[in-house]
């Protein structure tokens, strides 16, 4: 294999910034003390762990209690989806997601499903857009909590979350937004959003791996999520994993500094890159919603090809880049995310997501554009499919030319 | 995840296209499963002069589609009727458990071919081509949904 030169693919992870590393660096060593110690290097950590979540509070518009610190945005979601489920038991048995979800959600609610749990999936538009009022029109006597991502990890679409979040309000109802793929990269107050609870993750936004937070809004009915000791005000127990939460708090602070430069640069490439591949290829769509989508997302089908094999070509010339082909996650039914938005099997199999990260440049655009058109060809060529196409036009040329 | 062998026959698949007059012509598996393949077979004399193929799938589609055809010119018909998808998956020095299935396409793909050139030289009277990737995908799917309970 090549090795890769160019990544598109920072939806999936990005790298940890340096300065977020040589914050995480002392907590290793030097200062590894137990948070729940009470001498001095243990007090240390505690107070680091308490600084990162004044950072992250700050960033959400949240209060410090309000984060408790996670293992991972899975983690996240399965907390919030179960322990409101679970803690509010008496008042309903109803939730509401969307079918777009990242599976942290899907499953999780699967799973509270064979619990004796009710959960409306809403369908989503070819766009991948949540209509706010179907949330509204699905909400039932016993219904306990919504949970709607803030932007899908796959075709990027931003869902409307706020309008979301008046309607919960208005109805009583808990509201919680994996909003994994949204932080970093979109600004985020959690007031003017209603939302009670919020999952992020520090990897997608050049932050260490195995670290999430939970915002749990003041006054939601939550059961803990891990028993044992009193970490977390006693929500979440476990050690805390303190170079992870120092490291996530950094990069959420560099974030949120960043964050208007950073998603003009996106956007840049995102337009570029959008209206490049539809100009130059034939026979592609774009997948997500055309203006509310991520800065940084972009996401086609190819017709006539596979996806996994449109992601070993371009990783043979060192892009590394994503699919939603079933063949990359050893399924053999392509991405949920592109069957909800109404693709058929056939041109779902053959998608390309590329989200873009704070390194790449234009010049990265222009090679991908040189390798990009060459190998879809190559792959159509080689393709039966495309070869019906191609017969079929050729006969009607033929009759239009008699 | 795959062998260099499957690399290389992927990026540099051989007898890709299609015989104008091919003697037998077989398509198996289907779009819903992500793979395609379509064999094209030249025959002189019950031997396979000629192969070549096009495919729609993922890079272990492609490599087995690829060795299948180096595997099958230059034997009788009788000889590659006894190429099975493990024969194909060996010769690439292995495949990842969860793409065996897309051995099956090249295993199905010589035997519809071979099929059709039996029909047309009426040797064979059942027109029905097995779809039999599309069968064993169903299996494949079922066994992962019981995985997952």
């Amino acid at each position: 294999m090549t090795e890769t030169n160019i990544y598109f693919d920072h939806a999936a992870t990005t790298w940890v910034k340096p300065e977020v590393l040589e914050t995480m660096m002392p907590y290793f060593k030097d200062k590894y003390g137990n948070a729940s110690s009470v001498y001095a290097i243990g007090r240390e950590s505690k107070k680091a762990i308490e600084e990162a979540r004044d950072k992250v509070a700050l960033v959400l518009g949240a209060q410090p209690k309000e984060i408790f610190f996670t293992g991972s945005g899975t983690e996240a979601d399965n907390w919030a989806i179960k322990g409101v489920a679970y803690a509010n038991r008496d008042k309903g048995k109803h939730i509401i997601t969307s079918n777009i979800e990242h599976h942290a959600v899907l499953h999780t609610c699967k799973y509270l499903e064979k619990e004796g749990f009710e959960v409306t999936y809403l369908p989503v538009d070819k766009d991948g857009l949540l209509d706010a009022e179907q949330v509204r029109e699905a909400i039932r006597p016993d219904t306990i909590l919504v949970s709607v991502m803030f932007a899908n990890n796959e075709i990027g679409t931003i869902q409307p979350i706020a309008e979301i979040g008046k309607i919960t309000k208005e109805k009583g109802v808990f509201f919680h937004t994996d909003a994994v793929q949204a932080v970093g990269n979109i600004k985020i107050n959690v007031d003017d959003i209603n939302v009670d609870l919020l999952s992020i993750s520090a990897h997608k936004f050049y932050g260490p791996k195995g670290v999430g937070a939970l915002y749990i809004r003041r006054g939601t009915k939550i059961t803990s999520f891990i028993h044992g000791g009193a970490q977390e005000r006693g929500r979440r127990a476990s050690t805390e994993n303190v170079p992870g939460i120092v490291g996530l708090g950094k990069a959420i602070e560099i974030a949120d500094l960043n964050i208007e430069s950073y998603n003009k640069k996106l956007l840049e490439l995102r337009e570029r890159t959008i209206n490049e591949v539809l100009n130059k290829i034939p026979y592609v769509r774009l997948n997500g919603h055309r203006q509310k989508r991520l800065p940084g997302n972009v996401n086609f089908s190819f017709e006539f090809i596979e996806g996994e094999s449109l992601l070993l070509m371009l990783d043979m010339k060192g892009i590394a880049a994503s699919s939603g082909s079933a063949c990359t996650s050893g399924s053999l039914d392509p991405s949920h995310v592109l069957m909800a938005i109404g693709l058929p099997h056939e041109i779902a199999h053959g998608s390309l997501r590329l989200t873009f990260g704070e390194e790449n440049t234009h010049e990265d655009i222009d090679f991908l554009m040189e390798v990009l058109p060459g190998i879809v060809s190559k792959l159509r060529e080689m393709s039966p499919l495309y070869e019906a196409v191609v017969s079929k036009e050729r006969i009607e040329r033929g009759n239009k030319n008699v | 995840m795959y062998s260099e062998k499957v690399i290389d026959h992927f990026m540099n698949p051989r007898n890709v296209g299609e015989i104008k007059d091919a003697d037998g012509v077989g398509q198996v598996g289907n779009a819903k499963c992500g793979d395609i393949m379509k064999m094209y077979l030249k025959i002189e004399n019950d031997i396979i002069v000629d192969a070549k193929f096009k495919t729609f799938g993922c890079g272990a589609a492609v490599a087995t589609s690829s060795m299948a055809t180096e595997l099958v010119i230059g034997k009788t018909v009788d000889e590659a009727l006894k190429i099975t998808n493990k024969v194909v998956a060996e010769a690439l020095n292995g495949l990842p458990p969860q793409k065996m299935h897309c051995s099956n396409l090249a295993e199905e793909a010589i035997r519809a071919a071979i099929e059709d050139y039996k029909i047309k030289k009426g040797i064979l009277n059942d027109t029905t081509m097995k779809q039999a990737c599309s069968r064993r995908c169903d299996d494949v799917q079922a066994e992962m949904n019981d995985h997952d309970e």
